[in-house]
């Protein structure tokens, strides 16, 4: 799945990064940064609506490029720098985590299990 | 043999993490296979975090060698009052803030031993924990 079909399917804005890491595969939705941390899989969306520094170092070290805060959440001042650096894109939706995982699951992201 | 050590600031979530970063990029700069790099690097964060939620303050010392990297994190803390436990995957001590930043789910140390090949507690209650970790660059799954 495209980074442009998701954004258009969720209403979503990307908080910051390019559009460079274009495709996603699967879909792992988790406020549990230690169960994201179990993930052995790539280009994978984590989808989620915990919003702080780490979850931008759990992306970090997971090797995963984009997430996408649900529920409305924002990133602060520190998760976008730290992004920037890492090179990791933030996409933002105001939909509820079931509302986003139902649409990209019937649009065809896949689950890593 | 590259050698290098970070200190790590219990309590400080903002910061946890910057050593595993560090030591994610030095990895990157030797060329190691990147799913390695990111077994090592998950490990190594999943232990950092240990210590900014447990523990007062702590060290991390890398070694790698051109067949294995050893890691020691070292910290003076409460320490782990029952291993074997504190090894069972949902077993946590973890405070209400921990969990807030996504962590506490007692997933750390069971991951780690997943990640790693080698992987040592010693642990004294009151005094603090050391854990010692070692993945061999050789053996790619």
């Amino acid at each position: 799945m495209t980074l442009t079909s998701i954004i258009e399917l969720l209403e979503a804005k990307v908080v910051t990064g390019n559009m460079c890491h274009e495709e996603v595969e699967t879909g792992f939705c988790s406020d549990l940064m230690s169960d994201v941390l179990t993930l052995d899989t790539d280009k994978m969306l984590l989808i989620t609506g915990t919003a702080n520094i780490q979850t931008i170092r759990t992306a970090e070290m997971a090797d995963v490029k984009i997430i996408l805060l649900v529920r409305k959440k924002e990133a602060s001042p520190e998760m976008i720098k730290l992004a920037e650096e890492t090179n990791i894109t933030i996409l933002q939706t105001a939909f509820s985590s079931f509302r986003t995982c139902g649409i990209l699951y019937s649009f065809g992201l896949k689950p890593v299990y | 043999m590259v050698k290098l050590k970070y200190d790590i600031e219990g309590g400080n979530f903002n910061r946890a993490g910057n050593a595993s970063s560090q030591v994610k990029r030095v990895l990157k700069q030797l060329n190691i296979d990147q799913r390695l790099i990111k077994k090592i690097v998950v490990a190594l964060y999943e232990a950092e975090v240990n210590i900014v939620a447990h523990a007062y303050e702590g060290t991390m010392e890398i070694n790698i060698s051109p067949e294995k990297i050893d890691m020691i994190l070292q910290d003076k803390g409460p320490g782990i009052s029952n291993v074997e436990q504190a090894m069972q995957e949902g077993f946590s001590t973890a405070s209400q803030k921990v969990r807030e930043m996504g962590f506490g789910a007692g997933m750390g140390l069971p991951n780690i031993k997943k990640n790693t090949d080698l992987m040592e507690i010693e642990t004294s209650v009151g005094v603090g924990t050391t854990l010692r970790m070692t993945k061999y660059l050789n053996n790619v799954e």
